[in-house]
This record gives C-alpha cells, structure tokens and sequence, in this order.
C-alpha cells in the first residue's frame, strides 16, 4: 500500500510550506515531505518581494509597480501581481503579529548587519523598532564573541548611506558566554530561559545582566540595536523584557546564515502546519516516481504521475497523491543538480533551461549576471512544468520557490516573495484541482 | 531454519572469548573526504545540536565533524576529547543540506578516541563500557529480576555508581521484567506456534496468497524491560497473518557506537548481520520495534562496517508500524476499531524523525476511535541512551529535556508515547508519566482480548482470541 493523501508537497522550504498551507485551506488531506533543512534557517527572515529591478534599477520604493514590467518567465509575470498581494495576505495571517508591513504595498528600508539599507516588503515585528526610515537616534550593540556585527562599523556605514539619523556603536562582552564560537542558540537559550550567569560579582539572570552592560553604555538614544540573537521561543518576551529594563525601543538587526529569525519563521510555518492537519514527514528523499500515461491521445496525453519513491535508508517507499507540488530548492536546495556536464532536476528529470557548454555558466565578473542564478524549471501560467517542447511534463505537477528557472533571487532581492506567491499559487491550485 | 530448531541460548558479550577476534579498520582509513568536502560551512547543523545550545564546553557538530575532519587531514592532530560530550542525537545529519554524513564522522572519531586517547584502566572506560554493554547486565539481571531490582533500587548502590562509577544516583534503574520476552516467546512455542497462528489468521482473514514472514529484532530493552512491547508486536503481526520468527542476536549497537566502543559493536553487528541476512534469506523482513536498532541497522551498520549481507539487512529492515502501513492496509484495518486511551502525549524520538517517521504514528494511531494523541514538539528528549546517565551529562540531559517535559505537561491527560525505550525513560524520569509503545495501542484496538490488552496475570496463554476489537465492545485499554 501506498502511503496516501491528496496532495502531496515535496520540499518544506518557504515555497513548500506556503504551498502545503493552501492546499489544506481547500479542505484536502495535504502531506509535506522534506530531505534535510531548507534556506530558512539561513535566510534573514525578511520578506522580500522585489528590492531591485532585473536592470538592477533600485532600491524600489514599490515593488508592485515593477511587477507589471517584468519579462515573460520571471515568475511574478507568470502568476501575476495579484496573486503575489494574495499570498501575502496570505501570509500575514499566517504569522500575525509576529511580521510587520502589512500596511503598505511600499518596501520597508531595514538596515542589516552589514549597515547597508536593505528594502523589503515584510519584517519581523523585532526589527519593525529599526527601520532606516525612522529618524531616531541609535545605539547598536555588538557582542565580542559574534564578529559577524561589528556594530561600530555597521553604525558608521549607516551614516555614509545617508541613513536620516545618527548611529553609534559599541561592542560588548555577552554575559554569560564565553566560547569565540558559541551557537546563535546558545545566546539565545541564555536569553529565553533567562538563565543564572555568573558576571564576576556574583550571579544574576541574563536579560538583567545584558541590560545593566548596555544601559552603562547609553547617551540619550531611544532606540537599541542587538544582533538577532534575542530569545527563540521567548523573544518577544525576551524583547519586550529588554526593553522595560532599558527603557527604550529594542530591534534586531538581521544578519547572515545562521539566523534566528529565519528559524522563528520556519517555526511559525511547521506549527502553521501542524494546526492545520498537514502531515510532515521528514528526513527521507523523494528518489523516483512511477508515471501513467492518461490514455488519451494527441496534445492531452500528457501523463500522470501515480506516485513517488521515497528511499528510506535503502528502500523505497511509494508515497501517492492525486496532486504534487515540487518544492525542491534551487541549486543550494538541491531541488536543481548540477554535474560536469548538465544541470538537471532530480526527481521528474524536468526540463531546466541551461546551456550546454559549462563556461556559458557564469559571467566572467564574479558579481556579474551570471546566468546560473536563473536556471531552473520552466513553467505555465498555473506554475505546471514544461518540457522542451513547451508542453506539460505532467498533469498533476506543479512547482515553486526556487527550483523554477527566469530569476535571479540574490540579485533582484526577491528570494522570500517568489516562494511565497508560487508556493501559494501552486498549493492552492492543487488543492482546488483534488476538489474537482 | 526457524529458531525453535536451534539453541535458544543468548550470547552474552564475554561468553564469545573463542570468536576470532575481527580487525576494524582503522577509523581514519574511511574514506569520509567526499563528505567532508560537501561541507560549505553553512551552520545549519550547529543550530540543531541540543548539546551545543545548552552547554558552554561543546564546540558543535560543525566542529566535531567536517573541520575537525580537516585538521587531521592537514597535520597529526588528535582528536579532540569534545567528541565524547556529544549524545550521537544525529539531529546534525538530519539537518545539513549538503549531505555531509557527520554522525558517521562522530562515530568514527569517538571510536579513534576512546582507542588512542582513552586509559582503558581508567573508571571513566570501565564505565562507558558497562553501559554500553547493557545486554550483559541485563542478561545476568533477568536471572534474578527481584533481587538485581531490590538491589539496583538500595540507597548504597545508588551512592557506589555515582561515586565510584560515575553513574548518576538521580535516574533509578529501570526494573528487570520477570519473565524476559525470549523466555515469553519460547513458553509460548516459538516460531512453530506463530506459524499455526499466522496460518489461522489468513484463513480467517480470507487471504490465499503465500506465507508472510518476519524475524522480530527486539533488542534489549524490549527483551529485559518492556517484554509487553516485543509480545504486543508478536500479537498484532500474527493478526495480519504474519509468521513470526525471533532471530539470536545481540544489542543493535547503539549504545557502544555512542560510547566509541567500535569493536564490541563490530562483534554484535557480526551476529546481529550473519543471523539476520539468513532469516532474510528465508523470506522474511526484518522488525524492529525500537527506532534506534532500526537506524542501527539501516545505516549505522553500513557506514561503519563492511560485512557481508550488510547490505541486505540495512535495506529489508523497517520499523514495527511503517512494515504494516507500507505492506497492509493498517489505516483500513483500524478503520472503526476502539480503544480507550485519550491524551497520549506523544514525542518523536531523534532517531525516529531521521527515518521519516516522524508523523506516523500519531497519523496511524488516530485512525483508531478513542485515541487522541498530541504531538509535543520536535525537541530533543536529551537521554540519548547511555549519554543522560553518565553523572557529567545528568544536567545537559535534563536541561536539553526541559522543553519536552513542559509540552509534555502542557497536553492533556498524563500518558505518553514513543517509540524509543531510552526516551520513555526520560520522558517518564522527567514527568512522571506512565509511557506506552504505539505498538501496545495497536494491539489493544486489534488484538482487543489478549493478555496484554487485558494484562492478565497469565501472559504465555495459548488461548488469545483473534479479532479486533470493534466498536460497541468495550474494552478498556491497559486495564486488568
Ligand atoms: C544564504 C541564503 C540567504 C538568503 N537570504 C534571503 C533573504 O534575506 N531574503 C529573501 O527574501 N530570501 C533569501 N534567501 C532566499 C530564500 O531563502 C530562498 O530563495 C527561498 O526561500 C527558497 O525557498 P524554497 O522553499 O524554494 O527552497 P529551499 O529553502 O531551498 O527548500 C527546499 C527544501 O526541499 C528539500 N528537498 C530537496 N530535494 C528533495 C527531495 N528530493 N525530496 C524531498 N525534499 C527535498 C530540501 O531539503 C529543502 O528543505 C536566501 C537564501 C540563501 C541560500
Ligand atoms: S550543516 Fe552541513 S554544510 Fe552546513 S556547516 Fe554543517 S556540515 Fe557543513
Ligand atoms: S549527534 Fe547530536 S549532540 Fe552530537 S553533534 Fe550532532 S546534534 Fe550535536
């Protein structure tokens, strides 16, 4: 017997997430099944739908009005603008007062660890306190143990950027740690549990013993930068913790991999799931699947997926649906491979648009526009793959996120949003097709 | 050959002096480059390791792993005596995106470890080894069950292991069943009387087709402790009409791969592989009702050891329920079965969620009316086997099982459930629950009058009745 649902997602990214999410919302039984863990745990947590232009026009004040203009195969152009505000109405509901933005269809301009102003159109509420437009003064704190802020370099760059206030930085020694290399979870364990620390005169708990270094350290400003290590579980206690000890605004300022805010969101989406009723299967790979074709002849007879092949440790298990959803990733979530000599989707064997000769791979300027970025699966205006021909590859396929070829999702900044509209669309025609 | 034919005898580590002793390959001599390469630093394994959130001392499976890896390539480094503050969780390999096989790596440090580095006349040794060898304390116990229990359970012996042994005095010793599974099972006929009962089965379940056949890999715990675990697997695969056969073997090795101890594991993995690929060979498939054996065998196994027929037993090896949902129609079969138990609060065992397990029983055991179960989160339950009872690891295994037993205690009702002994005794350490095998909920929805659905006083009966318990028979679950 097969292990059956109606839908079946493969891949527990944003896009899967988000897609499994709208399925369910059509009153079918949904599955995601996911490998190893995704980009969310290194991703910022921001939102982002469209920071810059594919021209490399930019920063956008309002992504929605460069949506209309994009190119044929840019998936925005392919599920269209309504759908992207859809999925993020979507979302919002999704992780409550948790993001912030909701408000506007205007990017948010969020200074990030690098002090560069990044423009997104969701952010969590933690950092909402930090935003660039906001002309009051900060203090951002840094700790010596985590270099990857250097808060007085941040806060100095945040100037020059013409930032509308002024910026100061400090760096501290965290309470409570002492390894160079602790975890992020480690801080933020000490932070959510409020553990005992001992800070050489005697022992106190941790958010009062991080709130005595930084109130020594402040002149006058309203607002507290930290790296976004504040609490996992309990940050907005934590947060809000902080704050009232400080008596003034606490924000995180979002950083690179590994990243609490991503985990938090990933967080959010999996209870999402679970209160939902998806079922969640990790830790085992989809490898095959077995086809039909559906009978029909001519330009119908497209054939259907039966089910998949999940190899769990050496056996294959079948897994059937009526509707999949691939969700694989891009290249870092191996959703799109690539050997010496092609660049192929693993499991459907999907077309993926790549030339043939490997050094037309990359541009010769290593931040050039290095065709690499965009490969991926070709897809119809309802996200189902297409082979070589233009036909559909399946029936009962669709796909999302970052496995689907036509963008370039560090270049445009758009990573977050792309896999929320496809994720949605795709989840929610699945779901809508099972029903009939 | 059934094992009602050959010496039921156990094999206790230490009775096989005449065993040609194998040569491990040498740990480095792995070729783990390929893995370590894959590595592109990303951290994503170092926000998962619960050992690393919570302790300070612990550089993290990033270190552990690929860099540590690394650095022995680069110069004659040791290994770094870190390696043993890890509790082989595998929540590291579960996680990392690049494929990296970083259990396999901490595996085969720990085992250099403890070859080069570790005094093999030091306590700490001694110790390790004992617990890792759990099988033979537990075979000279189930000897004398009441007294190793009345003696385990005195103040002084808690106070020697702690002091002397380094056995933490705060877990109590879990109690010798007093009849073992294996002496259950031999009472009860062995495989000869399963074959007549599976037989029965399929003809009362109107099934002509070919004899079904599975050999039963219990492990230690279920065999010593939880018999009522190995009997509740026996009964319901016996409804489904499966022959039933228990193979000799040893511990899965779990236990020693945690503690570095490489050979005693490689001579159990030598029986263990040998008896199940000739059971194998007889048409059968391998069960198991612990998710640590079966990750033993499915990978751990072939990581680390080359013998022959590894293969086979890691890909014909499945966990107790995924071998009927795949091969039966399990959720059919419950479909309008019965038993009481509301409020289970179930946890997925590390182990369990690296072989895509990790919804299922909640998703099988909710099919059957009267149960409820809640899944309370993803965490760690912090015992990983041996790691929670060593005296240096007691806090971070209680810390690391804080978040579990606050969920634990947040779900209604005060039952849990699991799959894995070790986190049933965390689980139960930690809350006080009673703590139930999702295989003893199956058979007291299909199996409604056995002994061990009614805990009659008299398990080894012949006369269980088959049938499963369909609604408007009442029968309470766990009741006697
Ligand atoms: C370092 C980094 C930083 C980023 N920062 C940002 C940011 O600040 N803002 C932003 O908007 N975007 C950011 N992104 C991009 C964004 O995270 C991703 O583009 C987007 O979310 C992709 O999501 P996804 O769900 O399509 O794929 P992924 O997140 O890659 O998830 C794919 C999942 O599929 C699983 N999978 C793969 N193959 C199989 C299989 N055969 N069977 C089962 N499961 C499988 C994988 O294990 C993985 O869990 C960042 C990306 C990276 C890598
Ligand atoms: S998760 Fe994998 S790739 Fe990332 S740092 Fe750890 S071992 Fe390296
Ligand atoms: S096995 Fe568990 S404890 Fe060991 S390094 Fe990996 S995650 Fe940490």
């Amino acid at each position: 017997m097969a292990i059956t649902d109606d839908v079946l997602v493969i891949g527990g990214g944003l896009a899967g997430a988000t897609a499994a999410l709208a399925a369910a919302e059509r009153g079918v039984q949904v599955r995601l099944l996911t490998y190893k863990q995704s980009t969310l745990r290194h991703a910022s947590g921001l939102i982002d739908v469209l920071g810059y232009a594919p021209s490399g026009k930019g920063p956008l004040a309002d992504p929605f009005d460069t949506l209309e203009t994009l190119p044929e195969g840019h998936p925005y152009e392919r599920v269209g603008s309504d759908a992207v505000r859809e999925a993020l109405l979507f979302f919002d509901a999704i992780v409550g007062d948790a993001y912030a933005g909701e408000h506007t269809d205007a990017n948010a301009l969020v200074p990030t660890s690098s002090g560069a102003i990044k423009p997104t159109a969701r952010y969590p509420a933690g950092v909402a306190p930090g935003l660039a437009s906001d002309p009051r003064e900060t203090l951002l704190v840094g700790f010596e143990t985590l270099p990857e802020f250097d808060a007085p370099l941040a806060a100095a760059h945040l100037e020059e950027t013409g930032a509308p206030f002024e910026a100061r930085g400090v760096t501290l020694s965290f309470p409570g740690i002492r390894r160079d290399d602790a975890k992020v979870t480690r801080y933020a364990h000490l932070l959510d549990r409020d553990e005992t620390v001992d800070v050489g005169r005697g022992e106190t708990s941790a958010r009062a013993a991080l709130a005595a270094i930084v109130r020594d350290q402040l002149e006058g400003e309203s607002r507290v930068g930290f790296p976004p290590i504040l609490g996992d579980d309990n940050h907005a206690t934590v947060r809000r913790d902080l704050e009232e000890r400080l008596g003034v605004d606490v924000f995180e300022v979002p950083s690179g991999p590994p990243s609490l805010p991503g985990m938090r969101l990933e967080d959010r989406l999996y209870d999402a799931l679970d209160d939902t009723g998806v079922r969640v299967t990790t830790g085992v790979p989809v490898v095959d699947y077995e086809g039909a074709d559906n009978g029909r002849s001519g330009a119908s007879s497209t054939k259907r997926i039966e089910h998949v092949l999940v190899d769990r440790k050496g056996r294959d298990v079948p897994y059937r649906a009526d509707e999949y959803v691939l969700a694989t990733g891009g290249l870092v979530g191996k959703g799109v491979r690539s050997e010496r000599e092609r660049v192929f989707e693993p499991i459907f064997d999907c077309h993926v648009e790549a030339s043939p000769d490997r050094y037309d791979w990359f541009d010769g300027d290593a931040f050039g526009d290095h065709p690499f970025a965009r490969f991926g699966v070709t897809v119809d205006r309802e996200l189902r793959p297409l082979d070589t021909e233009g036909d559909l590859e399946f029936a009962n396929l669709r796909a999302a996120g970052a496995v689907l070829s036509g963008y370039d999702f560090a270049a445009e900044k758009s990573g977050s949003g792309v896999s929320l509209a496809t994720g949605f669309v795709a989840g929610d025609r699945a779901g809508s097709e099972v029903r009939g | 050959m059934s094992d009602a034919t050959r010496p039921t005898d156990d094999h206790v580590p230490g009775d096989d002096e005449f065993d040609p002793i194998e040569v491990f390959p040498e740990a480095d001599e792995m070729d783990l480059r390929p893995g370590a390469d894959n590595c592109y630093k990303c951290s994503t394994c170092d926000t998962n390791c619960p050992v690393a959130e919570v302790d300070d001392e612990f550089p993290g499976p990033k270190f552990q792993g690929p860099e540590q890896w690394r650095l022995k390539r680069q110069s004659d480094h040791d290994v770094d005596d870190s390696i043993m503050k890890c509790s082989n969780c595998m929540r590291c390999d579960h996680a990392c995106p690049s494929e990296v096989p970083l259990s396999q790596m901490h595996n085969s440090a720990r085992g250099e470890y403890v070859d080069e580095r570790m005094s093999k006349r030091s306590l700490e040794y001694w110790r390790n080894r004992l617990l890792s060898n759990y099988r033979l304390m537990a075979h000279l116990g189930s000897k004398v069950p009441r007294l190793t229990n009345f003696v385990m359970g005195l103040t002084l012996t808690s106070v020697f292991n702690e002091k002397v042994l380094g056995i933490t005095s705060e877990r109590e010793f879990p109690e010798f069943a007093t009849e073992t599974f294996r002496e259950w099972w031999r009472a009860r006929g062995g495989s000869d009387a399963s074959r007549e009962r599976a037989q029965a089965a399929r003809e009362e379940r109107g099934e002509s087709g070919a004899e079904k056949r599975v050999a039963y890999f219990h492990g230690c715990y279920s065999n010593y402790n939880t018999p009522e675990v190995g009997k509740a697997l026996v009964r319901v695969y016996e409804h489904f009409g499966y022959e039933v056969v228990v193979p000799e073997q040893r511990c899965s090795g779990t236990p020693m791969f945690a503690n570095g101890m490489l050979d005693d594991a490689r001579r159990a993995a030598d029986t263990n592989v040998s008896e199940l690929a000739a059971a194998i060979e007889d048409g059968a498939d391998v069960i198991a009702s612990c998710t640590s054996c079966s990750m033993s065998l499915r990978q751990e196994y072939p990581e680390l050891f080359d013998i022959d027929g590894v293969d086979d037993v890691s890909s014909n090896t499945w966990e107790g329920l995924e071998y009927l949902r795949v091969h039966e129609d399990l959720e059919g079969e419950l479909e309008g079965t019965r038993a009481d138990v509301p409020n289970l609060a179930y946890h997925v065992p590390c182990h369990a969620r690296n072989q895509g397990l990790d919804g299922q029983a909640i998703e099988v055991l909710t099919t059957i009316d009267g149960v409820e179960a809640q899944d309370v989160g993803e965490s760690c339950s912090g015992i990983s086997g041996t790691y929670g009872w060593k005296e240096e690891h007691y806090e971070t295994s209680m810390q690391i099982g804080e978040e579990m037993f606050e969920h634990m205690e947040r779900a209604d009702g005060d039952t849990g459930l699991t799959e894995c002994p070790t986190c049933a005794m965390q689980m139960e350490h930690g809350t006080g629950y009673e703590i139930k095998h999702p295989l003893e909920v199956l058979e007291a929805a299909l199996v409604p009058n056995s002994p061990g659905t009614e805990r009659a006083a008299t398990d080894g009966g012949i006369d269980e009745t088959v049938g499963p318990n369909r609604e408007g028979q009442d029968e309470p679950f766990g009741a006697n």
